[in-house]
């Protein structure tokens, strides 16, 4: 650890983003339970799993909100286990996260928000930055009206957009998104999940997203992780995967393998169907 | 009624009765008559008053203000004696109660804002002292702390003989608090002048610097380059002044001390009273202002690389102002209005003053209507004040 220059053996066996054996606990409650996982540079990953099944604490860990209690986290083969890791200093520029609840800041305009990070460090002149801010804007299907205005007046799938210009404001290598689609109707989660795609492709940009949505994640992601409970569930290409493992997976992702839950949804669809 | 109107060729003449159905009708005879019932329960009341106070051989009116007062006051901001008139007096006792409120404002903001910071802190000790200071002194009847305090003080102090002294110059009796004054100079003006040409540069210069850090984005030290400036302008205008170092310093002379300025045991008493009660409930003002900003806020600026200092300046505390703010003005409408209570420990403030004259001319309803309009006043300005604040602070976020 004194010493990251140094090649770490588990940097040669993987990918651009490594996670070994990560454990993570709160108070008695165990978050993560020996988690690992890799992925390649330029590729991308979707995280799948039921509530509290430790999705979100696996991406604070991997942005740096959270430390290891034991394992590690290597981004590009530095370690980056803890908050004080000497590199996480180089890495906190390079790495864009959407929060689940957005966490856009509601003290400033739009266009501060997405360039908050610029403006602060003084890499960009307050004109510069809202230029940028207005021309991401743009690029989330946004118009330049709305980066005068509040968080507060803009609607639920507007402020996913916005934190998305806010991830990618810097444009990084890693993108982290936390449940970019929840709470939007199919046609919007359709538009956002086209849009990561195509951010991705035209930056090559690794993305690890979070997603409740085993449609979303199979059809756009190349890579899966299962999560149950602080644990890898399954992981692997989402190719591998076939429509009796689909099932299985599912009727997990639902809650238990007997599927209360998918008979319960069943049932109130076809109430609203009649 | 809707049949007979829609009826064809059927417009019958309004009645009386229909008059009284009508809805519109009805609104407006109802408010005539509860009107009418209240200004007639007003006028029973002031007519029976103003033959009572005839039959008193009482006359109305604000007349007896310009009367010589004949009393003392014990502290007086302004010039005072007994030769002074009614009007003085009350002026002399707004004046006190201005002064305990706003300085009690002002201490207990900062003293409740960080007890409240205190409870949130993750050390265990710090966090449980603050919640044992809350608990204790916000259930307490604030007019037994006042008399808490005001045997206190005298109690706790010695006698003027072997005067406390922790600093050079600062004698802790139990008469109060001593304190040195500079003799009056020249130079405190020039100083005065100075300070407020400061205040002019530093404005003018935190707009240059603002405006260059729109353009360059270069941050500019408005902080530090605003203390050196006042500092430095202050002390060459006391320089300019001729320096003086005269000071009145308080000193044990015969039974007493004599020289500097007094602060009264009364005057501590309601201070620290009020103080301390009030900022129990900034306190939790504060923390329930914190707390209400979401933790990923914390968060998003932290993944964001951002400093928690800059965090807590730019995001969080903009957001707890727009919580915090209106619960705070109650606060201080609270103690303002609670410092009435300083009556209790003799403190001569406006109710004590409006007290006295009461008892000596009799002008009992004159006098509290007196009282009455001034702290109405003084809480409307209040309100004012903090209103203009909250607007500015929510014009910043939105």
């Amino acid at each position: 650890m004194t010493t990251p220059s140094t090649p770490v053996t588990a940097a040669s066996t993987s990918g651009f983003i490594t996670v070994q054996s990560l454990t993570k606990k709160f108070g008695p409650n165990t978050a993560l339970d020996y988690v690992s996982l890799s992925l390649s540079k330029g590729e991308t990953m979707a995280i799948i799993g039921p509530s509290a099944a430790g999705k979100s604490v696996l991406l604070k860990c991997i942005v740096g909100l959270h430390g290891a209690d034991s394992g590690k986290i290597m981004l590009g083969g530095d370690d980056v286990s803890q908050v004080s890791s000497p590199a996480r200093k180089h890495w906190a520029e390079r790495i864009g996260m959407l929060f689940q609840q957005n966490a856009l800041f509601d003290s400033m305009k739009v266009w501060e928000n997405i360039c908050f990070r610029q403006i602060e460090r003084g890499t960009m002149t307050r004109k510069e930055a809202k230029d940028h801010a207005v021309g991401l804007l743009g690029h989330v299907g946004l118009s330049e009206d709305s980066a005068f205005l509040s968080p507060g007046d803009l609607s639920g799938g507007m402020q996913k957009r916005v934190g998305i210009a806010r991830a990618i404001s810097t444009d990084p290598e890693i993108l982290l998104l936390d449940n970019p689609t929840a709470g939007l109707d199919p046609v919007l989660s359709n538009h956002i999940e086209l849009m990561i795609s195509k951010i991705a492709t035209q930056h090559g940009t690794t993305v690890i997203t979070i997603t409740n949505d085993m449609q979303i994640a199979r059809t756009r992601y190349a890579n899966l992780v299962m999560m149950h409970a602080g644990k890898v569930y399954w992981s692997g290409p989402t190719n591998d995967i076939d429509d009796a493992h689909n099932e299985h997976l599912t009727q997990m992702l639902n809650g238990s393998s007997k599927g209360p839950i998918t008979m319960r949804m069943g049932k109130r669809g076809d109430h609203m169907v009649a | 009624m809707s049949k007979t109107q829609n009826a064809p060729g059927g417009v019958r003449s309004k009645t009386v009765v229909d008059y009284l159905n009508d809805e519109n009708v009805r609104a407006i005879l109802y408010q005539i008559i509860a009107i009418g019932l209240v200004i007639l329960a007003g006028w029973y009341l002031v007519s029976n008053t103003l033959v009572n106070l005839e039959r008193q051989n009482i006359s109305t009116g604000y007349g007896f203000l310009d009367l010589e007062a004949s009393f003392e006051i014990s502290e007086s901001m302004v010039q005072y004696s007994a030769q002074s008139s009614y009007a003085t007096a009350l002026l002399v006792g707004l004046l006190n109660t201005v002064k305990v409120s706003l300085l009690g404002i002002i201490l207990c903001t900062i003293i409740g804002t960080i007890f409240g910071i205190a409870r949130l802190s993750s050390n265990w000790i710090v966090r449980k002292l603050a919640t044992v200071y809350v608990e204790i002194f916000r259930n307490i009847p604030v007019l037994l702390q006042l008399f808490f305090w005001y045997a206190v003080i005298p109690n706790a102090f010695p006698h003027p003989r072997d005067a406390f002294e922790p600093l050079p110059g600062v004698l802790l009796t139990s008469r109060g608090m001593y304190m040195p004054v500079p003799v009056a100079d020249n130079a405190y003006t020039l100083m005065g002048i100075a300070a407020i040409i400061a205040f002019v540069a530093i404005f003018l210069i935190k707009k240059w610097a603002k405006k260059r850090q729109d353009e360059t984005g270069q941050p500019f030290p408005v902080f530090l380059v605003g203390t050196g400036i006042f500092i430095g302008l202050v002390f060459i205008a006391y320089l300019i002044g001729g320096a003086p170092t005269d000071m009145d310093i308080p000193e044990l002379k015969g039974f007493n001390i004599r020289g500097g300025t007094n602060v009264s045991p009364e005057f501590l008493a309601v201070l620290i009273g009020l103080t301390v009660y009030t900022s129990t409930y900034v306190a939790e003002v504060v923390r329930s202002g914190i707390q209400a900003v979401p933790h990923g806020q914390w968060e998003a600026a932290d993944s964001l690389g951002i400093k928690r200092s800059v965090a807590l300046r730019k995001v969080i505390l903009p957001q707890s102002m727009r919580v915090a703010i209106p619960p705070l003005t109650n606060q201080y409408l609270n103690l303002t209005k609670n410092s009435s209570l300083a009556v209790a420990v003799g403190y001569p403030d406006l109710v004590s003053v409006s007290n006295t004259t009461m008892n000596q001319t009799g002008q009992a309803i004159e006098a509290i209507s007196i009282f009455m309009s001034i702290y109405l006043g003084l809480s409307l300005l209040t309100s004012l004040f903090m209103n203009w604040f909250n607007k500015k602070m929510a014009l910043v976020e939105r």
